[in-house]
């Protein structure tokens, strides 16, 4: 059952990225996505992350994927969101260099003897996190915070009227 | 701090203060604010006076505060002052003439541009000269004898649109300049010898221990003396640089009285007193003789002087010499003495003068008349009645310098007389006679001079009676000092509590030390001097009599009554060829002029010659010359070879690996990512299979 | 599922499509898109690692995602604005065509 699913959420992600890069239509790529991002929350999942699976829903599937929508609607027009593909000759060269990198990858992957630690089962990690991050990483959460307003402030600089 | 001290400080910074205060606000203040100065100076004579007050009822002034300046390694220096009697009478005599100057100057001065910055270069130059009367070593001394030279400087140029009075300012100050190099030396020489600036440690040297520290080094110690004693000579206007004093008669006359008349030529004298226990008996001849010089060619040029000032300038000059003369034959105390009743008889003359100048400057004025000078004697005659004051107390001025008896001019003359005379029974030489006549000589000839002065100014027949009708006589606060002055030059101020009018004891005698209280050298001569003193001193007073009465006799002769012809003697001198070389001042300045001026400038001359046709034109430009032509070639060889074959080439390969290049630049970002991720892929391929 | 490879082929494949996309999109949207799946790609890394690296009772690996997770939404918040004001600056969202920088 648990490697049944496992596989099955392996080849969502898979099939569902492959469609996010070769879509036609934005707005298809975007819907993929949405696929994508589930199925990594599922593997999060079975990687006993459960509180990164929650986050990964809330704010990836919730907020940035809605941001891209957005994105997609404010330049241009649902019906017609056509994805102009580059060239032949460039897809063709990228795909030739991806295809190379995949495979160097992953016989590097399969190559190297990875160091193995003890699996434990855990029963919640929202605890820890919490914990973790006002004690031993704070300054790099209040860091993230004055990152995040940054941004904020940034994006509403760039994207406001000419002379508002 | 002890209030002598206080008093001292006071009586110093006081002028700056004033200088300070006309030199910024003068301008702001206005033309009364001078009265500000006036007041200032007042307040330093009377407290000036309150310390000689207690000196002469009884409480001798010793009194020697310093402070340490700075020191390097073992070299250390101190500030302080040397209150002394002697620097006591001093500091009364300069903060007496000074603020007389200051009050006459008030009237005098109405109307100047520079009314008030006139006021402040006063404040600064009795600043300076109270700084060397209270000076407590050659060092400080000479600080401040630098500061005298500068408002000297300052205020003999006052009137600096005047080309003679700038010309006479820097002349001054640079035969000053002269002297002061010499001073400077003899300090270093000093300093070799003894190591101290310090008046008190030098004293206390040649006094204790004074044969065996200069056992072997008299010599230096002679030359050292001699050599501070230039800075005298400079500044006291003696021979040979005496040349400046005459032509600073182009200052204010009130300055004039102040600075060349009462103080600053004082210094000199100062100095000399200052310096007397340490001089060595070879030093002090040179000193008496270089005054003995000085006097008489002072005397003699002022004969034929017309201009009323120069005639007082080329006095003074004579008067300063006397003192110089007295101070190096002993009669240190006699010469003191002078200083103070010169500085009251002289100071006197000088602002008479001025009063005269200035009626006659209005008078002409009056009549539009800006050509005659109203300085020149020729032009006056008959001005007795229309300035009744000041012809009185120029009269007693005169009396006094001329030496009569019932004048202070007499006591101190007599004195210095006395000392020549003393100097000339104990020396045995020949020349030895030489001193006391040369003082005789001048003192006849002082008295003959003054009268003339007196006779042609005053008496007479007016050169231009128009003139003579607009003069009127000075305003009070001209007068005023004029009659201080004149009371002062009785004999009685200086010998009170003694009344005798021909002897001298009283309370200066008694608080200025001679014979008893020197050190040094100086004692080793005193005491016999001081014997001969008592031999000679009717023969003095007889003598005196006759030089001064015979003086007056001469110029009653010859310019009250004309029964001789003046114009005709002269004339007759003018053959014999005397004449010319009083009229002309002894040539001095022709000789500077033929053998220091002239020379000096065909050697500058020749020198620029050299160092611009043969060195610089020649030999500098040649290498200039040298490089132009080593840089044509090799310019050339840079130009065509290196930069347009070399240089330019890596730009040509440069410039073509560009235009080639420049079509990779896509300008799409996702083309490079694929290309740098080919070439990333392509290095990790080559590094994984080693 | 309990084998760390697996894991690791999962992300590499998402790497390099989300690399692909990157690459060949010419919408600035499609390419914001690429990017989001090489950040879940690492992502998966560091919590298949922590997962498998006996890190359990600390979790880095978690908190290291979380940051990313933070990271990303400013950057798409970000990148968006600056595709708007491509958009308003060039009348195009592709980003191949504001090309000034060609040589």
């Amino acid at each position: 059952m648990g490697a049944f699913a496992f596989n099955l959420v392996a080849i969502l992600v898979v099939v569902t990225a492959f469609w996010v890069v070769t879509a036609k239509n934005l707005v298809h790529s975007a819907v993929a996505l949405m696929g994508t991002l589930f199925g990594v929350a599922g593997l999060y999942v079975f990687l006993y992350a459960d509180f990164l699976a929650a986050v990964q829903v809330v704010i990836y599937v919730g907020g940035i994927l809605v941001l891209i929508i957005f994105g997609v609607m404010l330049t241009q027009k649902i019906a017609t969101a056509v994805v102009v593909q580059s060239s032949m000759p460039n897809r063709f060269l990228a795909g030739v260099v991806v295809f190379f990198l995949f495979i160097g990858l992953s016989s590097l992957m399969f190559r190297t003897p990875w160091h193995r630690g003890e699996l434990v089962e855990t029963t919640g990690t929202v605890a820890t996190i919490g914990t973790s991050l006002l004690t031993r990483y704070l300054l790099h959460f209040e860091v993230a915070s004055i990152l995040l307003l940054v941004a904020l402030l940034g994006a509403a600089y760039l994207s406001r009227r000419e002379h508002g | 701090m002890d209030v002598r001290t206080q008093f001292a400080l006071i009586i110093l910074f006081l002028p700056l203060a004033s200088f300070v205060l006309q030199i910024f606000f003068g301008r702001r203040i206005g033309p009364r604010g001078v009265w500000i100065s006036v007041a200032a100076s007042f307040v330093t004579l009377i407290l000036a006076a309150s310390m000689l007050f207690t000196v002469v009822l009884g409480t001798p002034m010793n009194h020697y505060p310093e402070v340490a300046w700075f020191s390097v390694g073992d070299f250390s220096l101190t500030l302080g002052f040397q209150l002394d009697n002697i620097a006591v009478v001093l500091l009364v005599v300069v903060a007496l003439i000074s603020s007389l100057v200051h009050l006459y100057s008030v009237a005098y001065m109405k109307g100047d541009v520079r009314y008030t910055r006139y006021f402040g270069y006063l404040g600064i130059f009795t600043f300076s000269m109270n700084g060397i009367v209270l000076a407590h070593s050659l060092f400080m001394m000479y600080m401040f004898w630098e500061l005298v030279g500068l408002s000297s400087y300052l205020l003999i140029g006052h009137w600096f649109e005047k080309e003679s009075a700038a010309n006479a300012s820097k002349k001054a100050f640079l035969t000053n300049r002269v002297g002061d190099i010499g001073m400077f030396i003899g300090m270093m020489l000093l300093w070799m010898v003894t190591g101290t600036f310090t008046f008190q440690d030098l004293y206390a040297l040649v006094d204790v221990e004074g044969a065996n520290l200069f056992a072997g080094q008299m010599g230096l110690l002679t030359v050292a003396g001699i050599m501070v004693f230039m800075g005298a000579v400079g500044k006291s206007a003696q021979f040979p640089l005496h040349i400046w004093l005459p032509d600073a008669m182009e200052g204010p006359t009130p300055v004039s009285a102040l600075i060349h008349a009462a103080t600053m030529v004082a210094a000199g004298v100062y100095l000399t007193v200052r310096l007397f226990p340490i001089l060595t008996p070879d030093a002090l001849l040179f000193v008496a003789t270089t005054g003995a010089i000085t006097a008489v060619l002072g005397a003699l040029t002022a004969i034929t002087q017309n201009d009323i000032k120069r005639v007082l300038a080329y006095s003074t000059v004579s008067q300063l010499g006397y003192m110089i003369m007295a101070v190096g034959m002993g009669a240190q105390q006699a010469a003191f003495f002078h200083l103070g009743t010169h500085a009251m008889f002289k100071g006197l003359l000088f602002l008479c003068s001025g009063s005269v100048i200035h009626a006659m400057h209005h008078s002409l004025a009056h009549k539009g008349d800006h050509e005659t000078d109203p300085q020149d004697m020729r032009n006056m005659g008959g001005l007795a009645r229309r300035l009744p004051i000041t012809y009185v107390t120029m009269f007693i001025g005169a009396l006094a310098i001329s030496g009569v008896p019932l004048f202070s001019g007499f006591l101190s003359k007599d004195a210095i007389l006395a000392g020549t005379l003393a100097f000339a029974a104990e020396h045995h030489q020949w020349w030895a006679v030489l001193f006391p006549m040369a003082g005789f000589g001048a003192a006849a000839i002082t008295a003959f001079y003054m009268f003339r002065l007196i006779f042609m100014t005053f008496h007479g027949k007016p050169a231009d009676e128009q003139v003579r009708q607009q003069v009127h006589e000075s305003p009070l606060v001209m007068t005023v000092p004029l009659m201080i002055l004149a009371a002062l030059s009785f004999a009685i101020i200086f010998t009170l509590p003694g009344v005798n009018p021909l002897h001298a004891d009283g309370w200066f005698t008694r608080i200025i030390p001679q014979g008893e209280n020197l050190t040094g050298f100086a004692q080793l001569g005193a005491a016999h001097l001081e014997h001969g003193f008592h031999e000679v001193h009717g023969l003095t007073m007889t003598l005196s009599f006759a030089v001064a009465g015979t003086g007056i006799l001469l110029a009653i002769i010859f310019y009250l009554f004309r029964w001789l012809n003046a114009h005709a003697w002269a004339e007759r001198l003018r053959r014999a060829g005397v004449y010319q070389l009083s009229f002309h001042k002894f040539y001095f300045d022709e000789i500077y002029d033929a053998i220091i001026y002239r020379p000096f400038l065909w050697l500058t001359g020749r020198a620029a010659w050299l160092d611009w046709e043969i060195w610089d034109q020649w030999f500098i430009d040649s290498w200039g010359r040298n490089t132009v032509r080593i840089s044509n070639v090799s310019g050339y060889l840079d130009y065509t070879w290196l930069d347009q074959k070399v240089v330019d080439g890596f730009g040509h390969v440069i410039h073509w690996l560009g235009a080639t290049g420049r079509k990779l630049q896509t300008g799409r970002i996702q083309n490079y990512i694929v290309w740098a991720l080919a070439g990333g892929m392509i290095v990790f391929l080559v590094a994984s299979s080693f | 599922m309990d084998s760390l490879q697996s894991y690791l082929f999962i992300s590499i494949t998402l790497f390099c499509l989300g690399l692909y996309g990157v690459m060949t999109r010419r919408n600035g949207v499609a390419v914001l898109m690429g990017i989001e799946l090489i950040l879940n790609a690492a992502n998966l890394n560091f919590v298949a690692f922590n997962r498998f690296g006996g890190l359990s009772d600390q979790l880095p690996g978690h908190i290291f995602a979380l940051f990313v997770i933070v990271m990303a939404a400013a950057e798409a918040v970000v990148a968006l604005a600056i595709i708007i004001n491509l958009y308003k600056t060039f009348h195009t969202v592709n980003v191949d065509e504001a090309h000034e920088m060609k040589g």
